[in-house]
């Protein structure tokens, strides 16, 4: 791997044939002086940013309130109650959930990045028969919506004897999911075919180039695929919602539901220890965001230049 | 490159059977293998995932199934009556009416931020991981601050707007305001669309700009006709995704509105969605036959709209050297 991380960033080029396409901000507005004239504009982008950061302000803040005072809108709470951690804690088993949560969305993650490269691999490196009609049938599948198959797929694993267990959560990434082979795909062919064809001369195998090329060379793709589907694993509440009954198997979305019908507006408008349970389901995600935010905004942007 | 000989047959899709002629090099036979190796994982999960499921759910749809039973065909019952279902006809028109206020409204905002972006240099970057943020947010979290958020008599929302004079509505239990109030919790984790528009924006020629400017172009002439069209791919491209998601809306407008016990306590009509409607057919009533009916009127749908999009975009996308 060492050998060749000077061409670390060829994972990075756009597919050569269509050219036009470039990672975000590789080139960003030329650093000129600080001019008068960008005033009105950081003002704009100042003011909205209140307005998409005060929500998470207010979390917090509400999250550290006595229960009367969740709705007096205060910055600051009068006294910090740390208590509602506590009784968070107390009330449901959320630190089960978190560890739940982790292991989902590690085995999401993981075995999707694997599957999806693998099969990415298959069509950027071979050429064979029926190659653009698959991976045609691969792009579609990415406008199939999920609800479309939500019932069949569920009577799968119930004939699996699977529901109620968080497997149906991961299970199916094993085979690769349409997106992320798109964009695997995509980093793999800006490889340099040549060093395939010496690794081949060399009697690298197949799996070979793939293992030891192709994968350390996409290290960047990787990571973005890696954070895309934490998060969304982190994120769904659907899926639980259909696979799991028991409380202690729940992952965080599904137990923040059960949190806010116990104690939110049907129940006992405890809004403090939901915002504790809400503040603890989100941190997590914002810490990975901050580690991998760099990996994550390039992913997001080669979205954008992707052709329909 | 000795593989260029190899490489022509395979691409044109009629001369598949030339590959498997003898006499080619054998390397060659021992790709297709591999190369079939490589997607066996995608292939064995589409058959087993996809094409089987959609047999199933067409089957299905014509029965009647309550996962208890065995499925009685029932014929075209359950299209008939989904039909006559006003639930279906309510969920229908609360989806449609949330997406067609959802969509604009979140390309608007995000191409208006990503453009003031564009024009500040390297803050760029960091104004982008703030609007980016809220992304990172798990959506049942960010649905139960809005909640308290939204709220009618106490919430910042409304405090906010009464500091400017204006006394702002129930977003939360009045009908015609919950669908607004769900589109301004989603209009919170647009920084996905702002970062694509502001990619897409960066890639815009600055010579084209110099060009109209020396033409006399107004900056609303070189929006219009340069940096619109620049980006039209973009635009399609997330018009195209908001609208699939906005129609399967579910997690925000469930967690809000619908709960487990409580159900009827406090489930609005307004909030019926058609993933929600047809999640409690499913799963709540056991009405499998009819859900998987719903199901295919859904995905039906979605492929009306995508391809009257796709349709539109022929129209009004630029492709930079296609065509």
């Amino acid at each position: 791997m060492t050998a060749i991380q000077p061409l670390h960033g060829a994972g990075l080029e756009p597919e050569p044939a269509d050219g036009s396409q470039e990672p975000a901000l590789r080139h960003p507005v030329p650093r000129g002086r600080f001019s008068l004239s960008r005033l009105p504009y950081l003002a704009v982008l100042l003011l909205a940013s209140v307005l998409f950061l005060y929500p998470f302000v207010w979390l917090i803040s509400a999250s550290l309130k006595p229960r009367t005072e969740v709705f007096d809108n205060s910055l600051v709470p009068h006294d910090v109650r740390w208590a509602n951690y506590s009784d968070v804690w107390h009330y449901a088993p959320v630190l089960q959930w978190v560890a739940n949560s982790v292991i989902v969305a590690l085995a999401a993650a993981v075995t999707v990045t694997l599957s999806s490269a693998l099969v990415a691999f298959g069509f950027a490196y071979f050429r064979f028969p029926l190659r653009n009609l698959l991976f045609g049938l691969v792009l579609s599948t990415m406008m199939l919506p999920g609800a479309a198959t939500m019932i069949p797929v569920y009577l799968i694993w119930h004939r699996l004897g699977l529901t109620g267990t968080q497997v149906p959560l991961w299970a199916q990434n094993l085979f690769g999911s349409a997106f992320y082979i798109f964009l695997l795909r995509q980093f793999f062919l800006g490889v340099p075919r040549e060093y395939f064809e010496a690794a081949r001369v060399d009697g690298c195998s197949f799996f070979g180039l793939f293992w030891r090329i192709a994968l350390p060379l996409s290290r960047p793709a990787l990571v973005v695929v890696l954070v895309f589907e934490i998060q969304a694993s982190w994120t769904d509440l659907l899926k639980p919602l259909i696979y799991l009954q028991d409380p202690n198997l729940f992952t965080l979305p599904r137990g923040l539901k059960s949190v806010i019908d116990t104690f939110g507006n049907g129940g006992e408008q405890h809004w403090e220890i939901i915002m504790a349970a809400s503040l603890i389901a989100t941190v997590p995600l914002i810490l990975l965001f901050a580690v991998a935010q760099k990996h994550i905004m390039d992913g997001i942007a080669a979205q954008g230049g992707r052709k329909g | 490159m000795t593989r260029t000989f190899a490489t022509r047959p395979a691409e044109s899709t009629s001369s598949s059977a030339a590959d498997r002629l003898p006499g080619r090099p054998r390397r060659n036979r021992s790709e297709i293998r591999a190369a079939y190796g490589f997607l066996s994982p995608w292939i064995i999960g589409f058959a087993v995932f996809t094409a089987v499921p959609m047999l199933i759910s067409l089957y299905l749809s014509f029965t009647d199934y309550d996962q208890i039973n065995a499925p009685r065909y029932v014929g075209a019952e359950n299209y008939r009556q989904l039909i006559h279902d006003p639930k279906v006809v309510l969920a229908l028109r609360n989806t449609l009416i949330y997406a067609v206020m959802y969509v604009p409204a979140a390309m608007a905002v995000a191409l208006g931020l990503a453009m003031v972006l564009n024009r500040v240099g390297r803050a760029a970057g960091f104004f982008r991981t703030v609007f980016y943020l809220p992304v990172m947010t798990p959506t049942v979290a960010a649905a139960a601050l809005f909640l308290l958020l939204l709220n009618g008599q106490k919430g910042l929302i409304n405090r906010s707007l009464m500091l400017i004079g204006i006394s702002g509505p129930n977003w939360t239990t009045d009908s015609a305001w919950i669908k607004p109030g769900l589109a301004l919790t989603m209009l919170w984790g647009l920084g996905g669309t702002v970062v694509i528009y502001l990619a897409a924006l960066q890639q815009v020629p600055k010579d084209l700009y110099e060009a109209a400017e020396l033409d006399g172009a107004g900056s609303f002439d070189k929006f219009r006709r340069i940096t619109l069209p620049m980006i039209s791919g973009a635009l399609f491209f997330t018009m195209i995704v908001l609208t699939i998601h906005s129609l399967q809306m579910f997690d925000q407008a469930y967690t809000m509105f619908f709960g487990g016990q409580q159900n009827s306590t406090y489930a609005n009509d307004a909030a019926l969605f058609y993933v929600i409607y047809l999640f409690q057919q499913a799963f709540g009533v056991l009405h499998m036959g009819y859900a998987s009916a719903l199901a295919w009127l859904l995905f039906g749908i979605i492929l009306v709209i995508t391809a009257i999009q796709v349709r539109l975009s022929k129209r009004f996308v630029y492709y930079e050297g296609e065509r």
